[in-house]
Parts: C-alpha cells; sequence; structure tokens
C-alpha cells in the first residue's frame, strides 16, 4: 500500500462517521486505544515532541531501510491523531516519507473536530517524522 | 433573587448552539461574556463620537473626554477609590502589575531585597517580579499554601525580613478559587511599612471590593472578567505612593512640558497614561460597572455561592472526580480531576456536547507543580449560569467516565 493508499483508507473510514464531531473524536480515541504501549524507558525528555497540553514521545528505528515508528501520548485524543500517523508512516523508506504530503485532515476536515490549536501539534508531529526521514536518509545514504 | 431569565437575554452569545447543543459557558473565569448594552455601548462610540481624548477643541471629543473620565468615575466608586487620581486605566492586569514593577519596584527594589508572592499566582503576578528582581540582584520569595490551598499565614509571616520591600498576593486564585484573607496579610505587612499589591482580577467580578477598607497599596483588575470588553484594566494605587513613582511609559498625555532638554510630567492619573488610550473600551467598562451594580454584587455573590455549593455537591458524587481547591472560602471557581481521563481528553468531549470549560495548567504552572499535576479541568460560574446547567455538565462527565 502507497502512502496514498493509507490515506484514502483512512478518509474512508472517517466519511463513515458522517459530520458528527462527537462521534470523530471518540472514534480518534479508540483509534489510540489499539495503539501499542511505549515502554517506559523511551518515555523521556528527548522523545518529546513539545504540545500544548499534551504531550507525545516518538521513537523510531531503521529496518532493512525502513523507519519503524513507535509513538505514545499522555492524552487519549493526541495518542489517537498519532496513531493514524503511524499509520500512514511507519515501515516506509526514508525518502517516501519526505517526498508525499499529507492530504488526509483536510479531507476529513480534520481541523473542525480538533481545533486549530492541535491541528498546529499535528503538524508538528509530521514535521517531526519527516526530520527522522531525513535524518535516515543523510545515514544511508541515497 | 436574580431574574435568570432575563439576565440571560442580557447576553446574545449565549444563544446559540455549539457543535448542536445548546451553548453552556462555564469558562467564566477566563473572560467572562458581554451583555447587549457593553456592545451598544462600543458601537455607540464609534458610530457616534469617536474622538481623541483630552485634546481637541471640537464637541465629538469633548464628548468622548467626558464619557471616559466618566469611566474612572465608575471605576472609583465600583472599588471605593478616594479619588479619581488614584484610578489608572490600563490595558489589563498584566500591564498594571508591570507598571507596578517597572516603576515603583524599579526606584525601591535593590540588590540583596525580597518580593513576597504566593504559591498560587497567576504567572503574571510572578514573571514581572522575577524580571525586575534579576535585574536588581534581589530575591522573590514564595508564600506557601496547605493542601486546601490556602496560605499558611504563620509561615507568610517568617518571610518578612527588613529587606522586604513589596509584597504582591492574589485575591482570589483562578485555579482553586480560594479567597485569600488579604486583610490579614496587608495588616501584616503595613506593621513593617511593606506596601502590598493586591491582584484583583478573579475577586472583582465575584464580590465587593473595598479598597479603602481592605488598605492595600495597589489594586488591580481586568474589565474583560467584569462583563466589560478586552484589552481594558485598571491599576488603583494609593495616591502618595503614586505620587512618588517615576512614570511607566513615555509619550504623549502624560507630559506637562516637553523641551529638548527637559521633560516635565502631567499629573495623576495622566502621568501613567502615556498615548491615545484605548477609548471605546473604556467607555464601554463603564456601562458593564454601571450592569453589574444594577444586578447587584450581593445577589451576584449569593447566586454564584448557589452554583459554587450545587456543583460542589455533584461532583462530591461522582466517584472518580476529585476537587482540586477545598478551601474554606471559595468563589464560584471548581478545579477538578477525573481518574483515568487526562483534562485535555474530558475539556474536548464535553466540547463536542457544547460546554465549555477550561483545562490545562491556567498560567499557575509553580501551583500545579505544588500539587503535582500536570494540570486540571476547571469550570467556573458568572451571574448567568444556572443550576440546569450544572446538572448538564455532570450529566456529560457521568456519561464521559461510563466509557473510560
Amino acid at each position: 500500500m502507497t502512502i496514498d493508499e493509507a490515506q484514502q483508507e483512512i478518509i474512508d473510514e472517517f466519511a463513515l462517521l458522517g459530520d458528527d464531531r462527537e462521534s470523530t473524536i471518540y472514534y480518534i480515541m479508540e483509534l489510540g486505544e489499539k495503539l501499542p504501549e511505549l515502554d517506559e524507558k523511551y518515555k523521556k525528555e528527548d522523545n518529546i515532541i513539545k504540545g500544548c497540553q499534551s504531550k507525545v514521545w516518538l521513537v523510531t528505528e531503521l529496518k532493512d531501510d525502513k523507519i519503524i515508528f513507535n509513538a505514545d501520548s499522555n492524552t487519549a485524543i493526541t495518542k489517537g491523531l498519532i496513531s493514524l500517523l503511524i499509520r500512514i508512516y511507519s515501515g516506509r523508506g526514508p525518502k517516501e516519507i519526505m517526498n508525499t504530503d499529507l492530504y488526509f485532515m483536510e479531507k476529513i476536515g480534520m481541523q473542525n473536530v480538533i481545533g486549530s490549536q492541535r491541528s498546529n501539534g499535528l503538524t508538528a508531529m509530521i514535521k517531526q517524522i519527516k526530520l527522522y526521514g531525513l535524518a535516515y536518509q543523510a545515514k544511508i545514504g541515497s | 433573587m436574580l431574574d435568570l431569565e432575563k439576565i440571560r437575554k442580557d447576553f446574545p452569545i449565549l444563544n446559540q448552539e455549539v457543535n448542536g447543543f445548546p451553548l453552556i459557558y462555564l469558562d467564566n473565569a477566563a473572560t467572562s461574556q458581554k451583555p447587549q448594552v457593553v456592545i451598544d455601548a462600543l458601537t455607540d462610540y464609534y458610530k457616534g463620537y469617536n474622538s481623541n481624548v483630552h485634546r481637541g477643541a471640537h464637541t465629538l471629543a469633548d464628548r468622548a473626554t467626558g464619557k471616559f473620565e466618566a469611566t474612572r468615575t465608575a471605576v472609583k466608586e465600583f472599588i471605593n477609590a478616594s479619588s479619581t487620581e488614584e484610578v489608572i486605566l490600563t490595558k489589563g492586569t498584566t500591564e498594571a502589575i508591570n507598571l507596578v514593577a517597572n516603576t515603583y519596584g524599579r526606584q525601591n527594589i535593590k540588590e540583596g531585597d525580597e518580593v513576597i508572592i504566593s504559591t498560587m499566582e497567576h504567572h503574571s503576578n510572578i514573571v514581572p517580579w522575577q524580571m525586575i528582581c534579576e535585574e536588581k540582584g534581589a530575591k522573590v520569595k514564595v508564600m506557601p499554601i496547605n493542601d486546601d490551598g490556602e496560605i499558611i499565614f504563620e509561615e507568610f509571616q517568617k518571610l518578612i525580613t527588613p529587606k522586604t520591600k513589596l509584597i504582591s498576593v492574589v485575591h482570589v486564585s483562578n485555579v482553586l478559587g480560594t479567597i485569600n484573607e488579604v486583610e490579614k496579610i496587608i495588616e501584616e505587612a503595613h506593621k513593617y511599612n511593606i506596601p502590598v499589591l493586591i491582584d484583583g482580577a478573579q475577586s472583582s467580578p465575584h464580590f465587593n471590593v473595598d479598597v479603602q477598607k481592605m488598605d492595600c497599596d495597589f489594586y488591580v483588575f481586568s474589565s474583560h472578567k467584569v462583563y466589560g470588553p478586552t484589552g481594558m484594566g485598571v491599576l488603583y494605587g494609593k495616591k502618595a505612593i503614586l505620587e512618588e513613582m517615576p512614570p511607566f511609559l513615555g509619550g504623549g498625555e502624560m507630559i506637562k512640558e516637553v523641551t529638548f532638554e527637559k521633560t516635565t510630567f502631567n499629573a495623576l492619573p495622566f502621568k501613567f497614561e502615556a498615548g491615545t488610550p484605548n477609548i471605546g473600551d473604556t467607555i464601554a467598562l463603564k456601562t458593564a460597572l454601571d450592569y453589574v451594580n444594577e444586578i447587584g454584587k450581593d445577589n451576584i455573590a449569593k447566586h454564584e455561592e448557589d452554583l459554587l455549593e450545587y456543583c460542589t455537591a455533584a461532583f462530591q458524587g461522582i466517584k472518580r472526580l476529585k476537587i482540586i481547591g477545598t478551601a474554606k472560602k471559595k468563589v464560584s471557581v471548581i478545579s477538578f480531576l477525573i481518574d483515568g481521563i487526562h483534562p485535555f481528553d474530558l475539556g474536548m468531549m464535553l466540547d463536542a456536547k457544547g460546554i465549555a470549560i477550561r483545562t490545562g495548567h491556567h498560567c499557575a504552572q509553580p501551583l500545579m507543580n505544588r500539587f503535582g499535576i500536570d494540570g486540571t479541568a476547571r469550570a467556573s460560574f458568572a451571574i448567568y449560569n444556572t443550576k440546569e446547567e450544572i446538572d448538564q455538565m455532570v450529566e456529560s462527565i457521568h456519561k464521559i467516565i461510563a466509557r473510560f
């Protein structure tokens, strides 16, 4: 599955929820619950992506030239949001991560669901993921 | 008894749906909503007599100046200052505290001196003191609080030394709702001739404030929390102290005479009001104060006490809910935590039901550290809130807890 196919899958899932903001919020939280828990040893300052009210820990490893992302958050909503990003990005090569633009949030109307402050948080997470792409790309060479 | 139905109709913003539910606005400690009369006062000014104040020779300027100064008189009466010279109009509570730190503080705080604040201060009553103390090589000392969220008076007494130059303390905590016994603190400070600044951002909306009776040296508050416009606030200071203080900002209005060699400064209160002020919002603040006076501060206090009591009782019936801030004397502000649900998630889930609360550290991180928490959820009530709204919130919280 390409990144775009993964995005489309998420868009289709959210379309089923319709315009109901509450159901969408609960759905995001349920997605977060399915995310495997991050070991406590990774929940350190170095791995934190700074957000406003919630903390996000993002951990990476390189396996067969693919980046594996694992993450956790202290709030359910944010955990759900990052689970979407992991679904899209984890297990992909650095180049693909760096070169693909995300449009699923706009299609879903995510800003209306989670508000602009949290939308900015989500953008910060994507930026961090792309930075990892860049760093690993430099590490493995082209 | 308040005519709640009538009061609610005075606030047009309340009559709307948010996310498909009738809006329940419980974030009044952040900012209160504005009655139609205040909104009208703003548009009347811009439509009818927008002009600069204290300068023009024409009719509109005269009208604007009259209305502008009428607010100063209304504020004087609202807090019972002894004269309008003691009422300085500012951008808000934050600017008022910074003004005192940068004038009185800069003039009087020397190396090795001390400023005392409390554990439950808003950042706006911490940072300005840290900044001036750092500049001067002085120290900020902190009154400790007990687990209920009350200042420990005996510990405060121990903090006073001959080096103490100022005490700046919050009247009512924006997080805990605690009403501090500021009269006792002021009395103690004055034994040693130490002036006291009272941060009244959260007391001014809730009950009667009498600065002369309180005997504070400075009292500051914001318009937007007392049903007035944003961007507008008040610094009250005792005349004798204000007279001695150097100006804060330089510019128009605050001068008596300017030559390139020397400038002499205007008299109180204008000495501290450089530049064109926030005229429209200032004028509308009087309308807000008139509105509050018409309802009656005692009636407001009574209504809000009822809501606080009602909500506290309901919250005590929720097993996994813990109230943060259990002082004996509180205003209608309740911070709380629910076991297993992050306040941020709770806020979003309530918002989906049209219920607006605040979540986070409430600009009081040291207080959060004192309680060993990251943040809280906070519901805060105003004159237009009802028990039915509290019922709705409690019912929603029950449903949310059931899902987690």
